[in-house]
């Protein structure tokens, strides 16, 4: 009994010992709250302006000020540990910020413009620079544009995808692969160029809808490509073999084994695609050309887009009226973008392929 | 028996003949896909090279090294150096600010966040990743644009000896450090997505090793996370530059464009060759398009190297591409 009971008195001084020279746990918090109250004191004292700059000097101060009494206190090698804890915690803070930002002001100078004649009015003869007016016609634009972009670009970057997954070898298949990847970066503008002087320049076709469509399909292609290629990969080997077994054909396996077990995922990578092809604007404005009434054909006569009636509220009328108009239609675009975006991951998460790799 | 066994041998056989048919039919159509995606490729490249070759022919001036643009005047002059400059300097502003936080942002997400912070947050990130470029470019007019008025006077205050962020003009700050910091908000997202996805895949046991040498956490991802997750940083910071070069709508947006050339980046004026095609393409006559297509074929050849470059680079490492991300 009594060599138990020294025991733990011989090993307490031991363990004070290894922890003797640390902070305790709530320096970090107060260390920060105290360099966001000198950052704020410097900053009204100083007479700055812009609270970025607040912001930048407490983020500083809680740097230095933790590296300090960390070298103090616990020595230089955590000292450093605790000089890159906070570093990454400013990181954090610092993307948190702008992100927080913008979708903030956004819903708050979107959310008084949006209302039921907004959307289903166009701005057929509202003048320009005064209020009124709808985004119905570039709903109409965006929905059709992205529609025939998918119904081109969706088989076309399926089919590729089996061709890699289920057929590729050889220096072809290396080939696309790399072209993939590189098409993946081209600038939206280029695109937009391209089919410029293909389709309307050198075919002589005038500015549409559908020309839009062009360029979309050709941003959306290596998407839909590369998520629907990661998704065939996942598919378990076996479940071909079987069919194989059973004497069922290659082409047959594909479309009733392969593609089913994946669809989940492919789905989702779909919809990203689409997602992301919403929002461009560049080719868009070159080659719809943007009206200010509704035209639901096409492949015929100027349209609308989301994207593009921003830009023109902006740049082209560029007053208050012309602002209010742009963020309404800002933060239906992003409310659309970031529904898709949702529901693709939900799928993802509900029908993603079990086992595999 | 006997009149359906000679049967069955000719209905399998048929069957056969058929999938075969099937068979052939669907690879074709398949291998046909890939063969039109490097169709487009060497298309857009052609039609770009056609139209460029019309423009330069027309031009009085030297493509490389003039600074206007004036393609559609009676004496076409039009040249690239204030475009590439502003170009270049916007997209190195943002990846000097979006390398480092998409680094830290992806290290506080797989290596320093509570597990219960780190998975919504890595989402949120990713939602940043699909926000539209016209709507960055709005948030940046109207929103970042004025609040920088401090910061750039501040620059120019204490930093004004480096040339650099010396301000000799005033006005808004609608100029390449903005756009360059815009730009870092936009490419952030791409950075750490695949940063992440790298370090997430870092060995436990070479961070394990570590520890137990007594290293702090620190030293560990300085001697095991960093080495390991190199290339995958240097092929998501490629990917980052390569949209940084190609955006188009925010830096035509939140940019006041002129044709100085000026390295002072807190004066408003400079341009970028996206930003340049999207405003002066309502306006361009029949050569300033294939000026302007001339433009966009640089552009391209650029955004190619570069992404080409990142994807050598992961194709070492194959599991890291971020195309997806």
């Amino acid at each position: 009994m009594t060599a138990a009971t020294t025991v733990p008195s011989d090993t307490r001084p031991v363990g004070r010992t290894l922890t003797a020279n640390r902070l305790p746990k709530w320096t970090p918090p107060v260390v920060a709250v105290g360099s966001i109250a000198v950052g704020c004191g410097i900053g009204a004292v100083g007479g700055l302006k812009s609270h970025l700059q607040w912001g930048l000097i407490s983020a500083l101060l809680f740097v230095v000020a933790s590296y300090l009494v960390s070298a103090q206190v616990e020595g230089r090698r955590q000292a450093k540990d605790r000089l890159a804890t906070s570093v990454v915690w400013v990181a954090f803070i610092l993307a948190v910020v702008p992100l927080v930002a913008l979708t903030v002001y956004t819903v708050q100078q979107g959310i008084g413009v949006v209302n039921g004649n907004f959307l289903s009015h166009s701005m057929k003869g509202v003048i320009q620079s005064g209020p009124g007016g709808g985004i119905y016609h570039a709903l109409v634009g965006t929905l059709q544009q992205v529609g025939l972009a998918t119904a081109m670009a969706a088989p076309v970057g399926l089919l590729t995808a089996v061709y890699l997954v289920e057929y590729g070898r050889g220096t072809l298949a290396k080939a696309v692969t790399f072209f993939v990847d590189v098409m993946t970066g081209i600038p939206s503008i280029v695109a937009g160029l391209f089919i410029l002087s293909l389709w309307n320049l050198a075919l002589g076709f005038s500015y549409s809808g559908f020309s839009g469509s062009l360029a979309l399909a050709i941003l959306m292609i290596p998407v839909v490509v590369r998520s629907t290629e990661e998704m065939l990969k996942l598919v378990p080997n076996e479940l071909r073999e079987a069919s194989y077994a059973l004497g069922v054909p290659k082409w047959k396996t594909i479309l009733r084994i392969v593609l089913p077990t994946a669809i989940g995922g492919i789905t989702t990578g779909v919809m990203l695609a689409v997602a992301r092809i919403t929002g461009e604007t560049a080719p868009v404005m070159m080659l719809v050309f943007g009206a200010d009434a509704i035209n639901t054909n096409p492949f015929d006569g100027p349209q609308q887009s989301l994207p593009m009636y921003i830009w023109q509220q902006y740049s082209m009328v560029n007053n208050d009226y012309g602002y209010a108009r742009a963020w309404g239609a800002a933060l239906v675009l992003i409310a659309f973008v970031m529904g898709l975006n949702l529901i693709a991951r939900g799928i993802a998460r509900w029908r993603s392929p079990k086992g595999g790799h | 028996m006997t009149s359906s066994s000679p049967a069955a041998p000719r209905g399998r056989e048929r069957r056969q003949r058929d999938s075969r048919v099937g068979d052939k039919i669907f690879m074709n159509l398949a291998r046909g896909s890939g063969i039109l995606l490097l169709v487009i490729m060497a298309a857009i490249a052609a039609f770009l090279t056609w139209r460029s070759v019309l423009a330069l022919t027309n031009n009085q001036g030297n493509f490389l090294t003039t600074f206007e643009w004036t393609p559609d005047a009676p004496k076409p002059v039009f040249g690239i150096a204030v475009l590439a400059v502003g170009t270049i300097v916007s997209a190195v502003i943002a990846m000097a600010i979006a390398v480092p936080v998409a680094i830290g942002i992806a290290l506080f997400i797989s290596h320093y966040a509570p597990r219960r912070i780190a998975q919504p947050f890595a989402y949120l990130v990713d939602l940043l990743a699909a926000v539209p470029s016209i709507v960055y470019g709005l948030w940046g007019a109207l929103f970042l644009v004025p609040h920088m008025d401090g910061l750039t006077s501040w620059l120019n205050q204490y930093l004004g000896w480096t040339y650099i962020f010396d301000q000799t003009k005033t006005g808004t700050p609608r100029n390449l450090f903005t756009v360059g910091i815009l730009l870092a908000i936009m490419v952030l997202p791409i950075i750490t997505a695949v940063s992440r996805e790298v370090f997430r895949q870092v060995p436990r046991m070479h961070e394990e090793a570590a520890l137990a040498l007594g290293a702090t956490r620190w030293e560990m991802i300085r001697t095991a996370v960093l080495p390991f997750g190199r290339p995958g940083i240097i092929s998501a910071s490629m990917l980052g530059l390569g949209r940084a070069l190609g955006e188009t709508i925010a830096v035509a947006v939140v940019l006041s464009a002129n044709s100085v050339l000026s390295l002072h980046v807190l004066d408003a004026g400079g341009g970028t060759f996206a930003q340049n095609i999207a405003l002066k393409f309502a306006e361009a006559g029949d050569n300033g398009r294939n000026a302007l297509m001339a433009s966009g074929l640089v552009l391209f050849v650029i955004t190619l190297l570069v992404n080409g470059a990142a994807r050598l680079i992961i194709a070492r490492r194959k599991e890291y591409s971020g195309a997806n991300a």
